[in-house]
């Protein structure tokens, strides 16, 4: 199974309230996924302040990360506790500060980078980790969540979902991928690096190769329908982007609901329900191998 | 006065016993909000009203009840129904009437993918469109579209007859057009009539099974 949920805010008036819609959201997709538990949010000052680097980690507290980055002479990094993520954000560029926190604490896994967006993930029961991460009090334009129910890979903060492997990019996946073996040799061999032997994992390097050689979101989703076999509902989100693409089968389910203030897409009615406006909302089931982008 | 059962207020497994063992014969199911399984598995002559959106699977196995979803279904509306009336008054999502024995299911909006998938005997008239690999495998019952059908229409059909309406995208294995005869024309029309559907018989056109499929071929003795 597994649970997805996305919200992507039109009107500015919404974002104080960003986390507690996703978090709602996220309460009504449990069942689909009971094990673990990911989102991506964009735009929280506390997690993303303005003009920082962002870093998402595991496999380092906060109190490790900040010591050895500071004993790395990166004394302004700022480390944030959620769940199992540690969110590490400093005033310096996106690769510096990666390449900082790759020298400094070098057994941590990143989860997640960009300018603007933290993800956090964790394991156990998604309303317990919403509330571990603090979610109904983040703000922000876009969010996106998914909740786990493991089959290609172990049950990990790292199987969890989203997947973020390009500069604010998140892609999160119910289905499983057939031909994920043979994509993943194709990209190693092009030198594209894995954190893992998860199958949506390699949905979301190709999707970021893609776009690393100049492909919009729109082709590289374009590009996935024809190279991957299997079953998928993909919500994929970047720095100014959010998209949903079904395989051509299309029996994994999947719902968008628009209205003037807001774009949700989710795996049931009942997750888009909790939200303002839900009752004058055009709703529609995307169509099989149709990419559907909305840009901020 | 039908007895109210609001389900903001009352679990959904509440309604279902209740309406196992009625006190009543007409229901009003107050916001289902998307909710899994609501009047399911009903096996009386009732008539229930959801107000609302539904989840997977609403009205599931229904025997002789009347259900009416004021609103949009999920996956599996009708789901092997043996027999009475459940009516979508707006859009139905994948697997609508799947393996149904028996009844009429109505959706007055679309329906998505696999609308009838192993249909059994059942009867669905879709106001709109309907979605790829409709009637897949459909054994016995009616499949009426006013709008389009998706791609893989009645793919390895057996004897369920598909009208459509509208433009079909293709044609799935096994299914061909047929001829419309006298019969089919005044079996259409009883069928629209059912469904409160003022459409005209003669514009629509008839699909079923080239039989080609599900007799085992002798010359294809080498292929397995």
């Amino acid at each position: 199974m597994c649970g997805i949920v996305g919200l992507h805010l039109r009107e500015p008036s919404l974002e104080p309230r960003l986390g507690q819609l996703l978090s709602a959201m996220l309460g009504q997709v449990v069942e689909r996924g009971p094990d673990s538990a990911g989102v991506a949010v964009y735009g929280d000052p506390r997690l993303s302040p303005p003009g920082r680097a962002v870093v998402s980690l595991l496999g380092a507290t906060p109190a490790e990360a900040e010591a050895a980055l500071a004993e790395a002479a990166l004394p302004g990094a700022v480390a944030v506790q959620a769940d199992a993520t540690t969110v590490v954000h400093a005033g310096l560029s996106l690769a510096d500060l990666l390449a900082a926190v790759a020298q400094a604490l070098p057994r941590a896994t990143v989860i997640g980078s960009g300018t603007g967006m933290a993800v956090l993930k964790g394991t156990g029961n998604p309303v317990r980790l919403a509330e571990s991460f603090g979610l109904a009090s983040v703000t922000g334009w876009q969010g996106v969540g998914h909740t786990r129910m493991a089959t290609e890979s172990a049950v990990t903060p790292e199987g969890a979902h989203p997947f973020s492997v390009g500069p604010g990019q998140c892609l999160v996946h119910n289905g499983s991928f057939a031909n994920h073996a043979t994509i993943r040799r194709e990209l190693r061999a092009r030198g594209v690096g894995f954190d893992s032997e998860n199958d949506s994992e390699v949905g979301a390097r190709f999707v970021a190769h893609q776009l690393e050689r100049g492909a919009d979101l729109e082709k590289a989703l374009r590009l996935l329908c024809e190279r991957f076999d299997g079953f998928y509902t993909l919500l994929v989100s970047t720095g100014d982007s959010f998209a949903v693409v079904r395989d051509a089968i299309a029996c994994k389910p999947a719902l968008v609901a628009e209205t003037s203030e807001w774009v949700a897409m989710a795996s049931e009615y009942r997750a888009l329900d909790v939200l303002p406006g839900i009752e004058n909302a055009r709703i529609f089931e995307p169509e099989p191998e149709e990419v559907y982008v909305w840009r901020r | 006065m039908a007895t109210v059962i609001d389900l903001a207020r009352t679990p959904v497994r509440e309604l279902n016993q209740a309406l196992h063992s009625p006190e009543d014969t007409s229901w009003r199911v107050l916001n289902p909000r998307g909710a899994h399984a609501v009047a399911c598995g009903i096996r009386e002559d009732l008539a229930v009203d959801i107000e609302g959106h539904v989840g997977y699977y609403c009205a599931g196995m229904n025997q002789r009840a009347t259900v009416t979803v004021h609103g949009n279904a999920g996956t599996g509306v009708a789901e092997n129904m043996m027999s009475g009336t459940v009516r979508v008054r707006g859009n139905a999502s994948q697997s609508a009437g799947a393996t149904a024995h028996g009844g009429l299911l109505v959706i007055d909006g679309d329906a998505s993918a696999r609308c009838g998938i192993s249909m059994k005997g059942v009867d669905i008239v879709v106001g709109g469109n309907i979605g790829h690999m409709s009637a897949f495998m459909g054994q016995a019952g009616r499949l009426v579209v006013c709008g389009d059908a998706g791609d893989a229409l009645g793919d390895s059909l057996y004897e369920a007859r598909v009208y459509v309406r509208g433009r079909v995208k293709s044609l799935g294995a096994d299914c061909v057009e047929k001829e419309m005869r006298g019969e089919h024309l005044a079996e259409l029309a009883e069928l629209l009539k059912s469904a409160e559907r003022d459409e005209d018989p003669a514009e629509f056109r008839r699909y079923g099974s080239a039989r080609e499929l599900y007799h085992f071929k002798v010359d294809n003795t080498a292929s397995y």
